[in-house]
């Protein structure tokens, strides 16, 4: 199904949070995710399910002031 | 001096971006002797398409072995803010949270109200705030209202380097909350300004371009180590009032008299 990722479309064959980012390479590092502008915690990702046309951002560490 | 509990030694808060590299960010940081940096979330590519900056990044923040205050930069509600702040408690595994929410991108001055409700919000959900606010008194009424235990006045807009736009506002916030942990954040652009701020009497100031913007970041994080030493001493040392007559500081007492015009006498 077709998702976007950080404002990009993917199209992906997972259908859970969890899977999702280990199939697009994110299983690595300190990462947090959100669907449709709200917050899900690590803990909740494999129960998360993935819906058509779902936005997801993945945010890592990064400068800031 | 403590924000929410934990003792701080240094009173520089310095930001972590807009650095010519990130060996020369790090030698900055140690040059400042800051205990605590600002860091952000951010977008990064997944495994394979880019290198991972981010994980990169974050490592060398935690080798230095300094806190972190997630920021919320680039958020402008209460929605966005919250988000920000619970995706980031998770990545850096702090409660500790810069709070801006931002009205517009020309001032980049703080929506007063959307960031009271948001503090509300985040302090309830046990985050300890530190909200990027105006001097404004009756913002700041409602921010302790809301929760919050450290305030941070702006100085002048962020990256605008002016300094302390309003002196006797920040002047007044002082006086009248004399025992709320306050730092001035944003607008300060040189090691004068950070001065200026602790001889107000302000806690700590938070900045980020006037050093990483600087022709050599390492020697101004020095700059402002020092500059912020000195206004803490200043402060400490009860600085002479000002006065509008000038009164000589050589004694006068057996000063000679060469025959000059009784004008010149001494008096």
């Amino acid at each position: 199904m077709k998702i976007i990722v950080n404002s990009q479309p993917v199209e992906i064959t997972a259908d859970n949070l969890k899977t999702v980012l280990t199939e697009l390479g994110y299983e690595d590092g300190r990462i947090a995710t959100a669907i449709n502008g709200d917050f899900v915690p690590e803990g909740l990702r494999s129960k998360t399910p993935l819906n058509v046309g779902d936005r997801i951002e993945i945010l890592a560490p990064m400068q800031g002031g | 001096m403590e924000f929410y509990g934990t003792k701080i030694e240094s009173r520089l808060l310095l930001g972590t971006a807009q650095y010519p590299s990130p060996d020369i960010l790090k030698k900055a940081i140690q040059a400042s002797g800051s205990q605590i940096v600002t860091v952000s979330l951010r977008r990064e590519a997944s495994n394979g398409k880019t290198e991972k900056t981010g994980q990169t990044f974050w490592k060398m923040i935690s080798d230095l072995g300094v806190r972190v205050l997630p920021n919320t930069a680039g958020c402008h509600s209460v929605k966005e803010a919250l988000t920000t702040a619970h995706m980031a408690r998770e990545v850096f595994q702090t409660n500790w949270i810069k709070l801006e929410v931002i009205n517009d991108n020309d001032t980049l001055c703080p929506n007063v109200f959307e960031l009271v409700e948001a503090a509300r919000i985040l302090n309830e959900d046990g985050f300890e705030v530190f909200p990027y606010t105006t001097e404004d008194l009756s913002v700041a009424e409602k921010l302790l209202e809301a929760g919050c235990e450290v305030l941070m006045p702006w100085g002048a807009p962020i990256g605008t380097g002016i300094g302390l736009n309003n002196e006797y506002g920040l002047r007044t916030m002082r006086a009248h909350y004399p025992n709320i942990p306050m730092i001035v954040d944003a607008g300060i652009g040189r090691p004068s300004h950070a001065t200026l701020a602790m001889e107000l009497g302000f806690d700590a100031v938070l900045l980020n371009t006037a050093v990483a913007k600087a022709g050599d970041p390492i020697k101004m994080a020095k700059a402002f180590g020092t500059a912020i030493e000195a206004g803490v001493l200043a402060r400490e040392a009860d600085p002479m009032e000002p006065r509008d007559m000038a009164s000589p500081s050589t004694p006068v007492l057996g000063t000679a008299n060469f025959g000059a015009s009784p004008f010149h006498e001494p008096k």
